[in-house]
């Protein structure tokens, strides 16, 4: 594997195998020194191009316990500010001996487009609407030890499924390792051509008795003002996931959310902090997950 | 006054005879011709075709040269067997007044390769608000009589309706960019499965079909010439081929992509196949195939749309959309329609000059024509390379690809503008 740039390039084996070796990997977070000399040596550059703190020192603590030696590079106040195009940046990077660029950008498809310019590997961490394969490895990871098992697992995504690229992500990865997904949102936020795979569906409520896992995406505010919904408290009110809900999942079953979380839009505080909510254990699981990701690209197994 | 003698031409594909062009006009036609001193060119197995005429060309002059100049773009238009280009006004400064047209016009003069006709803008700085000095473009050197804000939609339409109306006078048509701009607000691309599964915001078929379908009433109600540009979808060809069916004065054009490629090439994030109206589905170009076929759609147009590297080589987002056309339009259309000469005649050279009102192009190769015409080897296959092309820029989605039919030779009111598959310029 050279590249990570979309889910749908992995198969079962692949992922299962990254699912694996980042369960070796937890167990090193979980030691007094967190570290592995495996990347000693290797340079990982975080190129982001959106703010993203949360992702950003997720790849930057697993490139460190790894070893690596890592740069930060952001939009803010570098070069792209001044308008150096990506293929710029990119000759740039390549000049300076990068092994691996973990990219977050705003345009779907610049991982690609980087891919090309570059020697080193590539590794998408979130590109525009389309796709962010490490948050869906991280959710399979979560999903995997909550439940002990992703095959046959029902898996409902709830929200703003047009625009998101975990989403779209964790449809392609799901799909691959045998659970079953069904998409729910108001129809003007669920493309119902996104996978032949995947059922879709209007209707929270009828979906939740079914339900292993409920993943509840975040919803912006401008989704609002450009009439996919008419208010805030329709939408809450007909997709957010709060206690009454909660209590119509089977008794075994999670609720996941990527974050950021707009409490009391999409998600209730009362849920989010209920023992059923895997919402914290997900920002753990990343750091693993990236783990398992820069090794397998730069370490140089599979 | 040059002389050329052309020998063993097959005019659209019929029985070798010999063409004798002298004062810009076809002299003399038939076997065993001769001609003291002349230019003889060798047409052993090429096929003759009246001079190709393109109705949708951006030669990016004035404003953008670093991507194409009229004479750049002239160059490539002989080589691709054109002997008229209509250019399109979405220049910098707009073509939307009658120094501007007539400078491109000046500047289409001076090249001598093609004849470049400007097309005028609808609106003022296709800002779609007010209307342009329409009348003083045709009245002007530059006899402006197709108008157009491609680029953009005349979306109002009260406005459309009266642009419509008000080309009446002069014998003017309205070439409309159909594409409702609040249903394609940041779109690009198809909207449809690959879209979806690409995260790039959809182009949806119904903001194309929607304004034909307005537009065709306007032109019935207003009983105007409308001409729709780019034609992209099976919805809008159907829309298309009622409004005829109930006599509306409409025609319709289709470029080369959209009657080969689809929306599966954008799978590569590669922005050379990013253009306007996106690429559709394979439904979409068996339909218009069809439309072409059957005279639904009228043309073949290029929408040669030169951009520079800057603006190609970036995410796809930021790229500009648009291909080059010129040098691949007479292949393309020749593998799909097959050596159907005739017909290919019909819908590249002698409908677009009707349309475009350009009377010296389009003629049939007959004793006292203009010599405007083009020879091909339809044998020959060739490799398109994308800096193998004379345009300035390199934007073409065909690169690598083999395609048949090689343009030999141009001929321009019987001067050689190509010649052995060069520019005589």
């Amino acid at each position: 594997m050279k590249h990570l740039l979309s889910t749908a390039d992995l198969d079962a084996a692949t992922a299962t195998e990254i699912l694996d070796i980042a369960t070796e990997m937890a167990s090193v977070s979980g030691r007094e020194i967190k570290k592995l000399p495996t990347l000693r040596g290797r340079t990982v550059v975080n190129l982001f191009y959106e703010d993203s703190t949360r992702t950003r020192i997720s790849f930057e603590a697993a490139a460190k316990r790894l070893s690596a030696d890592v740069i930060n590079f952001s939009a803010k106040g570098s070069s792209v500010a001044k308008g150096e195009s990506l293929k710029d940046t990119a000759w740039t990077l390549q000049a300076m001996g990068a092994d691996a660029v973990v990219i977050r950008h705003p345009a779907s498809g610049a991982p690609h487009r980087l891919a090309g310019w570059v020697s080193g590997s590539v590794l998408n961490a979130g590109d525009g609407t389309h796709e962010h394969p490490t948050q869906a490895l991280l959710d399979a990871y979560t999903m995997r030890a909550r439940m002990g098992r992703l095959d046959g697992l029902h898996v409902a995504i709830v929200g703003d499924v047009l625009h998101s690229r975990v989403a779209r992500s964790n449809v392609l990865l799901l799909n691959t390792l045998g659970a079953k997904v069904t998409l729910v949102g108001p129809p003007t936020l669920v493309p119902t051509d996104l996978s032949s795979a995947v059922q879709v569906s209007y209707d929270l409520d009828a979906v939740l008795p079914q339900a292993d896992v409920v993943m509840m995406l975040r919803v912006q505010r401008e989704r609002m003002t450009d009439s996919y919904f008419p208010s805030a408290r329709e939408y809450s009110r007909r997709y957010g996931l709060d206690g009454a809900r909660l209590r119509r999942m089977p008794s075994h079953g999670i609720v996941m959310h990527p974050g950021p979380m707009n409490r009391g839009m999409e998600i209730t505080p009362e849920v989010a902090d209920s023992p059923r909510s895997t919402i914290v254990e997900q920002v753990t699981n990343g750091v693993s997950v990236r783990m398992a990701c820069l090794y397998l690209l730069l370490g140089g197994r599979s | 006054m040059s002389v050329v003698l052309i020998k063993g031409a097959r005019i659209l594909g019929g029985d070798p005879v010999d063409l004798v062009l002298r004062d810009g006009v076809i002299a003399e036609l038939g076997p065993g011709l001769r001609a003291d001193g002349a230019t003889v060119v060798d047409a052993d197995g090429l096929v003759a075709l009246p001079g190709l005429v393109d109705l949708h060309t951006h030669l990016r002059e004035p404003g953008r040269e670093d991507a194409e100049t009229v004479y750049t773009g002239s160059r490539a238009a002989a080589l691709g067997g054109y002997t008229a280009v209509c250019a399109m006004a979405n220049t910098s400064p707009v073509a939307d007044t009658a120094g501007v047209v007539e400078q491109v016009y000046r500047l289409g003069q001076e090249a001598g390769l093609v004849d470049v006709q400007p097309i005028g803008a609808v609106t003022i700085g296709l800002a779609g608000e007010r209307l342009a000095e329409l009348g003083a473009m045709a009245d002007s050197a530059a006899r402006v009589r197709v108008f157009s804000d491609d680029g953009h939609c005349v979306s109002d339409p009260r406005l459309m309706r009266r642009a419509l109306e008000y080309v009446k006078a002069f014998d003017g048509v309205i070439a409309q960019h159909a594409e409702e701009p609040r249903l394609t607000e940041g779109a690009q691309m198809h909207e449809g499965e690959v879209s979806a599964r690409l995260g790039l915001t959809g182009w949806p078929a119904v903001a194309e079909e929607s304004i034909i379908a307005r537009d065709v009433l306007l032109a019935e109600h207003v009983g105007a010439r409308l001409h729709v540009c780019h034609v992209s979808t099976a919805g809008s060809v159907e829309i298309i081929r009622v409004a005829k069916a109930r006599g509306v004065r409409v025609t319709a054009e289709v470029t080369p992509h959209h009657l080969l490629l689809t929306h599966t090439r954008a799978e590569s994030y590669d922005p050379v196949y990013k253009v306007n109206p996106p690429l559709r589905t394979d439904a979409d170009v068996t339909a218009l195939r069809e439309g072409l076929r059957d005279g639904t759609i009228d043309i073949v147009a290029t929408d040669h749309a030169p951009h520079a590297a800057e603006d190609k080589e970036c995410e796809w987002a930021y790229a500009r959309p648009g291909m080059l056309g010129l040098e691949t339009a007479l292949p393309i259309v020749l593998d799909v329609l097959g050596d159907q000469w005739d017909l290919i005649a019909e819908r590249m050279s002698r409908a677009p000059a009707r349309i475009a009102g350009l009377d010296n192009h389009g003629h049939d190769l007959k004793v006292g024509a203009p010599a405007n015409l083009t020879l091909i080897d339809p044998t020959a296959r060739w490799t398109v390379e994308a800096t193998g092309l004379a345009s300035l820029s390199h934007n073409t989605p065909y690169a690598g690809m083999t395609v048949p039919g090689r343009i030999v030779a141009t001929f321009l009111r019987g001067v050689p503008t190509v010649l052995d598959g060069k520019v005589q310029k």
